[in-house]
């Protein structure tokens, strides 16, 4: 019997980013099939393809043994494939049962009417069988995000699919939600639908899963029995790739000095009881996944968003910070994950936004902006940090990635912190512009400043963090020097979740 | 809206309770609208002794009427989180296309009739498309077609008004009473009837045809329809036609008591169309909202200007306390939305 999916060769490139190069993948009857890679390893986009989300550039999908091109979630869906998405697709508004059924509404009489009791009726047919206890009339809205995936797979299953593509299916369920969840998968299988199930969490891949797909950077790495073969394996298939030939920049002694610190930091559900030191002159990397936390602490103690709970000493006083005005006033400045979103206007000019968090510096009679003292400003900068660009009012978007990225530093260096957190500083940004930002955050460190370094690249971590902090789901770890760490010793932390601890 | 799942992780029940007070709370919007009418009604009663005359009474829904219809239609557009601001101009050239069947070309009544119903169609489906096929976001499509439809009355009228004297029947369409014919004791006019009906069709439209899903769904989270496998732009360029064919009627019920088409009407409309839908507990983001609501606020706000004439208020100050009323409406709607 032919597999129910057999992908050759597909490739999916986007604006500036080859998501998948030539992957394979392949799907029995009755199997559950794992797909594991660090993030940004095209595993979400893979699936989306087999979903007829995204349309492939390159390569071969068949389907029970017939070619197919799905050109809409509709033609998918039709044939057989299901999928329930990473970030949920509901509409708030709307009841359960409507959301289950959105496009498929049973029609009453003369079928102009819907027959809205039908429609819950079969809704509850459906969850019952998932034996989850919700009325089909509750607005999906009002539901705890839990319930609202568990809608997600209900509407999924809905589709008596042959194929059934969960991305991190288990992202907001409790242990006992789980458990639910794996008995319909496996009742699934032995009916003979094929599932695929992208997750992070090692120990439930071990439980559920046959075999196991790795992709890493966008390219097939190896298929895998599950049973048989141990984490550490995967683990190392995930990441392993030759540390960047790049020496490592000279590194001062750290002063001991502790700038900042952090004392049981607690803000929504991705940060708990976090806990930190931060001295002057040393580079902090935060390790993990995506989703893992690290940005919400950074913007917790940014004051971008009211930790609930927590202390937070700068230079040794306690320091109450309810915005980003006040930790700036601290000296703290936040280089945000989404430069062109968060960091820059990027409308404006390079001029503009160096100068914009400290305008005030530059008025004459407090409303007049005083062109040549801006002018100086922006020059200094741009010699200080290499700042390739034509002029001071060329207009940042058109910019390379590496350069606006030196430009927000300007902007936080202008404003004199020496607390500085970067939030994937490298993102969107080639080699030959990296190894620039490197140099600059090592000088910066070297001058005293205390840098925080959040970062999804492990080799980037490895390279730059005097330290290492690791967190996972909103908790920290572990902590750990740079020397003699891993990538696999910082992936094991950075997917050890609070259940598997005990294990 | 799409959500990341771990990003909104919320403890407790207390979390949930709220979001469904939230998601629900167009109901008490529209409580709280009917109580204002109420309310509204009561101190007018009091304030003068002109206002709870039946002929005063009737004068109200007969002006209710137009606006009302107006209403209905923007009451669909806003639901799938749009907007629709050439409703008004809309009116206007439907009921000169009317003028152009019936007095132009002596055409029989109803083919005025479907040349009005039809003319708001065409223009629907230009918006519809302008949003759906373009992507031009509503407010600018909307616009655009408010000043051509403007533009193309004025053309095709000539810059004076229509005038329907030599059809007979056509100022029956809103001035005469079927109800009065049947129940003489009850004179009500048929441009109410006529919006009674069509309140009622565009109710159960609304909550029991694809149709009505679909622009709930569409103004909820567009992009989980769309990888529902629905056909997104088909429905949406079907919701503003139909919008539009509403137009078309509240275009014969406002030539029908004018007996004339004017081409200068219209523009202005769409404001008082948009705060009647709002002030009823329909949420200009979209995804939810009644048609109960749009026929409160549509009173409201006739009720409100009925009485305040009567108090011999300056109209000029009437235009004033309009004013504040939607600035209000669209504050609360406002508030509401961020807490949600």
């Amino acid at each position: 019997m032919p597999p129910l999916i057999s992908a050759q060769d597909v490739s999916k490139s986007f604006p500036g980013v080859r998501a998948l190069k030539r992957v394979g993948f392949e799907l029995l009857s009755g199997e559950v099939h794992a797909l594991v890679g660090e993030n940004g390893a095209g595993k979400s986009t893979l699936m989306k393809i087999l979903a007829g989300i995204y349309s492939r550039d390159g390569g071969d999908i068949f389907y029970n043994g017939e070619p197919v091109n799905f050109t809409s979630p509709r033609a998918a869906q039709v044939v057989g494939i299901g999928i329930v998405h990473q970030e949920l697709q509901l509409m708030n508004h709307l009841t359960v049962a409507q959301n289950i059924f959105i496009g498929r509404e049973p029609r009453g009489r003369f079928g102009l009417l819907l027959d809205e009791d039908k429609l819950n009726r079969q809704a509850r047919d459906i969850l019952d069988h998932m034996h989850l206890r919700l009325d089909p009339r509750a607005i999906v809205g009002g539901l705890t995000v839990a319930k609202q995936q568990m809608v997600e797979i209900a509407k999924a299953l809905s589709y008596n699919s042959r194929v059934l593509i969960m991305d991190e299916p288990t992202a907001a369920l409790n242990n006992a939600e789980i458990a639910e969840l794996f008995k319909i998968i496996r009742e699934l299988k032995a009916r003979g639908v094929g599932i695929v199930y992208i997750s992070h969490k090692m120990d439930e891949l071990k439980e559920i899963s046959d075999r196991v797909t790795v992709l890493r950077d966008g390219e097939y790495v190896a298929t895998v029995p599950t049973a048989t073969t141990s984490l550490d394996t995967i683990i190392s298939m995930m990441v392993g790739r030759t540390l960047m030939d790049m020496s490592r920049p000279a590194q001062q002694n750290a002063r001991d000095e502790i700038v900042l610190e952090v004392r049981k930091l607690n803000c929504g559900p991705l940060v708990k009881d976090v806990s930190f030191a931060l001295r002057r002159g040393e580079i902090l990397g935060f390790a993990g996944l995506m989703g893992a936390g690290r940005t919400e602490v950074a913007r917790a103690i940014f004051g971008a968003d009211r930790p609930t709970s927590g202390d937070i000493v700068v230079r040794g006083e306690s320091a109450t910070i309810k915005s980003p005005t006040d930790a700036v006033a601290h000296g703290i400045g936040y280089l945000s994950e989404d430069r062109k979103r968060f960091g820059l206007a990027v409308g404006m000019d390079v001029e503009s936004n160096v100068v914009m968090a400290t305008l005030a510096k530059h008025l004459a009679f407090g409303f007049a902006l005083r062109r040549r003292s801006m002018r100086q400003t922006v020059d200094t900068f741009i010699r200080l940090l290499n700042i390739r660009t034509p002029s001071a009012t060329q207009e940042v978007r058109l910019l390379s990635g590496g350069n606006q990225q030196k430009i927000v530093v300007a902007k936080w260096l202008a404003r004199d912190c020496d607390i500085l957190f970067f939030d994937e500083p490298t993102r969107g940004i080639d080699i030959g512009a990296k190894a620039e930002i490197y140099k600059l955050l090592r000088s910066l460190a070297d001058q005293g400043k205390a840098i925080v370094m959040i970062s999804s690249e492990l080799p980037e971590i490895l390279l730059m963090s005097d330290r290492i902090a690791v967190m996972c789901e909103g908790r920290i770890t572990g902590e750990i020097a740079a020397s003699g760490a891993t990538q696999e010793g910082i992936m094991r932390l950075a997917t050890q979740r609070e259940s598997a601890k005990a294990a | 809206m799409t959500q990341t799942k771990t990003a909104s992780i919320e403890t407790g029940k207390g979390v949930a309770t709220l979001k469904s007070q939230l998601f629900t709370s167009g109901a008490r919007q529209k409580l709280f609208a009917f109580a204002s009418l109420i309310l509204l009604m009561v101190f007018f009663s009091f304030a003068s002794p002109a206002f709870l005359q039946v002929e005063n009474i009737l004068g109200i829904l007969q002006s209710t009427a137009v606006n009302g219809v107006l209403a209905i239609a923007s009451t669909f557009v806003i639901i799938t989180a749009g907007i629709d601001l050439s409703v008004g101009t809309l009116m206007t050239l439907c009921a000169v296309m009317a003028g152009v069947a019936l007095t132009y070309w002596h055409l029989p009544l109803w083919v005025g009739v479907l040349f009005a119903i039809a003319t708001g169609a065409v223009s629907g489906f230009l918006s519809g498309s302008f949003v759906a096929k373009l992507k031009l976001p509503p407010f600018i499509a909307t616009l655009g077609m408010m000043l051509v439809n403007k533009g193309l009355a004025l053309v095709v009228a000539g810059d004076k008004p229509i005038y329907f004297d030599e059809t007979e029947g056509f100022s029956t369409i809103s001035q005469g009473s079927l109800v009065g014919y049947v129940l003489p004791s009850l004179p009500i006019p048929n441009s109410v009837l006529i919006l009674f009906l069509l309140a009622i069709a565009a109710s159960v439209t609304l909550s029991r045809t694809a149709l009505g899903r679909y622009a709930f769904a569409l103004g909820s989270n567009e992009e989980a329809v769309r990888l529902s496998g629905v056909n997104v732009d088909r429905w949406k360029i079907t919701i503003y036609m139909v919008a539009g064919a509403i137009c078309g009627i509240a275009g014969l019920l406002i030539a029908s008591r004018l007996n004339s088409a004017q081409p200068a009407l219209g523009q202005g409309y769409e404001l008082e169309a948009i705060a009647a839908v709002v002030i009823g507990g329909t949420s200009l983001s979209g995804g939810t909202g009644t048609l109960l609501g749009t026929i409160i606020g549509a009173f409201i706000m006739s009720v409100l200007t009925n009485g305040l004439r009567i108090l011999s208020v300056a109209q000029e100050w009437q235009i004033v306390v309009t004013g504040v009323i939607i600035i209000l409406a669209v504050y609360i709607d406002m508030l509401r939305r961020k807490t949600a």
